[in-house]
């Protein structure tokens, strides 16, 4: 039972994951494009896709890339894009924070949204399942999303260059930010917070190399913890966090 | 830019991303962050990347910085899609898309 059950918490979990593989093939097949229009070749382009395996760093690095912005900007600025898995692994740790050490290393090499996210709510639903069928599960769900993300790349590389000029593809980069940030627009913090960064990206947009994107995402996470932390108080007055 | 340079950001952006998903998971263990962290944790993602889309949006570098209505109207047209449809990245994407040719087409 012990072998037989972890196999059927990974099918779960492949399973599962399925229709988000949808919601990844047009970012995965865009970033194949992007990267090979911002002069990257397609060994760099495969790299990124293979490497870092978080879609929206990838495409503020390619894009700052395409800028000529300084190597310390750009890595600054994509990994501030990623500080929420940090969250993510800091939400994660009570369920598989007891799984081997190289179950947690594969774990966090392939811990994109989508994963993150269908693992979370599994765990939410079967607390008390064992760590071992939990790690199934996130590896299934790993399986079904994380090569999807390579394979697109490599496709929109390959055949991103037949898309004639006309079609505007620059602006492919600002419409697909928007539409991860869109989803994400949920509650009046998040709404507050991408409010508020907006507003300052506006205000600081003289400062050179796009530095303004740091007091502009700093402004709006605390406007959105804020937020947050105000209208918890005002739903339950005796909670105080 | 140079190829060393591309493989360098690269690299440094792999090994730093793979840290923060291992932060508390590999590393800090069974420890709890505190809840005023996590909390600020979970709007990076909606104030990082409105902040960064902004200014491509507003001056975007095909028209020489030059505001461009067109764009201005597909990037509000791509926010209502993917509010409406919540999630589905395609219509969202072929919606803000659609609406760029549709403006370039009318305005010019």
């Amino acid at each position: 039972m012990s072998t037989a059950v972890p196999r059927s918490a990974f099918w779960q979990g492949f399973r599962e994951s399925l229709p988000y593989v949808l919601t990844i093939v047009p970012f995965a097949l865009l970033f194949g494009v992007v990267s090979m229009e911002a002069g990257l070749d397609l060994p760099q382009t495969m790299g990124m896709s293979i490497l870092v395996i978080a879609g929206a760093s990838q495409f503020a690095a390619v894009q700052m890339m395409a800028e000529h912005a300084p190597a310390l900007i750009i890595i600054i600025t994509a990994l501030a894009v990623n500080l929420r898995m940090a969250m993510y692994s800091a939400a994660l740790t009570p369920d598989l924070g007891k799984a081997k050490i190289w179950q947690r290393a594969v774990i966090s090499y392939v811990m994109v949204d989508q994963c993150y996210a269908l693992a979370a709510q599994e765990y939410q639903r079967r607390p008390a399942r064992p760590v071992p069928e939990k790690v199934g599960y996130f590896f299934g769900s790993a399986t079904a999303i994380c090569p999807i993300w390579i394979v697109m790349t490599l496709v929109g590389a390959l055949f991103g260059q037949a898309i004639p000029a006309g079609f505007a593809i620059d602006f492919a980069v600002p419409v697909t930010f928007l539409a991860m940030i869109a989803p994400m627009l949920r509650s009046l913090p998040h709404l507050v917070a991408a409010f508020v960064a907006i507003t300052v990206a506006l205000l600081c947009a003289w400062m050179p190399h796009n530095a303004g994107l740091f007091p502009a995402a700093i402004a709006g996470m605390i406007a959105g913890a804020e937020t947050e932390r105000r209208m918890a108080r005002l739903q339950a007055p005796e909670i105080r966090r | 830019m140079s190829d060393l340079t591309v493989w360098g950001i690269t690299i440094a952006l792999g090994i730093g991303t793979f840290l923060l998903r291992y932060s508390f998971l590999g590393l800090v263990g069974g420890r709890q962050l505190p809840a005023w962290a996590l909390r600020h944790l979970r709007y990076t993602a909606v104030a990082v990347l409105p902040a960064l889309v902004v200014p491509m949006v507003v001056w975007p570098a095909a028209t020489g910085g030059q505001p461009d209505p067109a764009r201005l109207i597909a990037a509000a047209a791509t926010v209502a899609v993917g509010m409406l449809n919540r999630g589905n990245a395609l219509w969202t994407i072929l919606g803000g898309m659609g609406a760029l040719y549709l403006g370039l087409w009318l305005i010019g």
